[in-house]
């Protein structure tokens, strides 16, 4: 059964309530006037020159970089076996583990945000790299934890007993076979919680300082006191990053098995 | 290798980063809080009173959960079609299709709300069309109210409704649409009769994911709404950043948890007892 002339119309209407939001912040941040202007009346690359002399977006961008690369490390370096435990095991308090490593999706993020600069705070934490980097671990693990499990749920055990028959030590058979094996759910884990963390602004407001500012929270604080062109420029770079690391995605996996987060094509 | 040794590190973090720091948030919330003294380490249930005997609390739960209901709905209404009508695309329009709706996901909430402010805005690009068409004399108003946060809210959201009623319709079998009209029933009467039934296991999963996210949302009401329209996510955050009375604020947010999870539960219940037939 094919689409009928109501699909059609209906797809093309969402798609522009999809993109016009974004749309429209690409299109103001090429304006060469002092003030959002849709559609610019004239076109400039002034306000990407502007944000040059912004340093403190530059910061936050190499601040929310780096965050999301130590972060999604983080995460995937404990997920990984966990993972594993969880997917091929049957042991008592499996669905117990299962359910508290992807509780952090249930717990509303403000609430997560408050709980973490409670705890941060009593210790002189608050607004270190290494706080923040620790809670955004946390916050992204069940992304990580969703695609492994898809992939090692999806994988065939009796290659790994075979590679054992074989003669090959555990750690040979992790490296060599099951590795592999679920290499693209890892990767996958990898980039979903680098980009989460890369937009977190929930958590991350209430447990930076000025020189940890993430730049979600950089713009945020910007954009609730005034939306100048400036906010537009910075906010298309960013929307620039997320297409180059979604088409990449797009290629190498799939982004709706990576959203969806099961092996189905 | 025994299991638990293989998530011991991950444990750990859990425990100390997340059970730990909700069993302090919890504690707080029967603290109290002096304007002078700071946080007083008492223990009592007067933030819990203060919170259910004052109308303004009440005003923000309400607007809260309205919004979160107004938001489902709209992912209900448009997100299921359109699941819908992706899974009869032909390959390349879908891919294509996937990558729009799927990619605003990716781009920080931030983002998105930024250009929701530039569409609804009283000199914004949708009232200045509707003014330059002469639809309209004067702007209306859509910044700074609630349904300005449930539109710009409904596009946040409605990638999930999306993805939950995609993922149902691919479990279902292609051969029953194709009996219905075999049999001579009409586009409508097969929405309605065949795929429907199939994709309300996703539609529910999904009403539950875009209600809990929308009730526990900060960044898009904090913006559009401003200090006016208040919802409890943007009240815990005044607590604890301006007012600084944490114990309050912990005590609201406690609330909010409580109130997001028994929904979840209490959801969870029905569906199973309405719809035990279609999760075998």
């Amino acid at each position: 059964m094919k689409n009928g002339a109501f699909a059609h119309i209906f797809t093309v209407l969402f798609a522009v309530f999809m993109l016009a939001p974004i749309g429209v912040v690409v299109a103001v941040s090429f304006t060469a006037e002092g003030f959002l202007e849709f559609p610019p009346s004239t076109l400039s690359l002034r306000w990407y020159w502007a944000i040059l002399d912004n340093p403190d977006f530059i910061d936050a961008f190499i601040v929310s970089l780096k965050l999301g690369f130590v972060s999604a490390l983080l995460a995937t370096v404990l997920t990984v076996p966990a993972g594993l435990a969880i997917g091929r095991g049957r042991f008592r308090g499996r669905d117990a583990l299962q359910a508290l490593f992807l509780s952090p999706l249930t717990v509303p993020t403000v609430v997560l945000g408050i709980s973490f600069l409670r705890f941060l705070s009593l210790f002189g934490m608050n607004g270190t790299f290494i706080g923040l980097a620790v809670c955004h671990a946390v916050i992204i693990i069940p992304f990580v934890l969703r695609l492994v499990l898809a992939s090692v749920t999806g994988m065939d055990p009796s290659i790994e007993k075979a590679s054992v028959s074989l003669g090959a030590s555990p750690w040979t058979v992790f490296r060599r076979v099951t590795l592999p094996a679920i290499t693209p759910g890892v990767v996958g884990g990898f980039v979903l919680a680098f980009i989460t963390s890369f937009d977190e602004l929930t958590v991350s407001i209430f447990i930076v300082n000025p020189s940890t500012t993430t730049l979600p929270v950089r713009l945020f604080s910007h954009i609730a006191q005034t939306t100048d062109p400036l906010v537009a420029s910075v906010s298309t770079v960013a929307i620039l990053f997320t297409v180059v690391v979604m088409l990449i995605v797009d290629r190498l996996y799939g982004l709706d098995r990576l959203l969806i987060g099961e092996g189905k094509r | 290798m025994n299991p638990f040794l293989l998530s011991a590190p991950a444990l750990a973090l859990f425990g100390v980063m997340l059970v730990v720091p909700l069993i302090m948030t919890f504690i707080l919330s029967f603290h109290s809080f002096g304007f002078y003294t700071g946080i007083e380490f008492t223990f009592g249930l007067h933030n819990y009173i203060d919170v259910l005997t004052d109308d303004y609390f009440y005003e923000i739960f309400g607007r809260t959960f309205a919004i979160a209901l107004a938001v489902t709905v709209i992912c209900v209404i448009i997100g299921t079609p359109m699941a819908f009508f992706l899974q009869r695309m032909r390959a390349w329009t879908r891919s294509i299709m996937v990558l729009i709706v799927l990619g605003p996901l990716l781009v920080s909430v931030v983002v998105r709300t930024l250009g929701w402010m530039i569409l609804l805005g009283n000199n914004g690009v949708i009232n200045s069309a509707l003014m330059d068409m002469g639809l309209l004399t004067s702007p209306f108003r859509m910044m700074y109210t609630s349904g300005g946060i449930v539109v710009a809210l409904a596009h946040v959201m409605v990638p999930f409704m999306v993805l939950a009623v995609w993922a149902a319709l691919q479990r279902q079998d292609p051969a029953t649409i194709a009996a219905a009209e075999s049999l001579g029933a009409r586009r409508s009467t097969i929405f309605r009769r065949v795929v429907l039934p199939q994709a309300m296991p996703g539609i529910l999963s999904g009403s539950l994911i875009v209600f809990s996210l929308s009730a526990s949302s900060f960044a898009t009401p904090s913006l559009i709404g401003g200090r006016r329209v208040k919802v409890v996510a943007t009240t815990v955050y005044d607590e604890f950043l301006n007012t600084l009375n944490w114990p309050l604020g912990a005590a609201i947010a406690i609330i909010l948890l409580v109130a997001v999870l028994v929904i979840m539960v209490t959801w969870n219940r029905v569906v199973e007892r309405q719809f035990a037939g279609v999760f075998q």
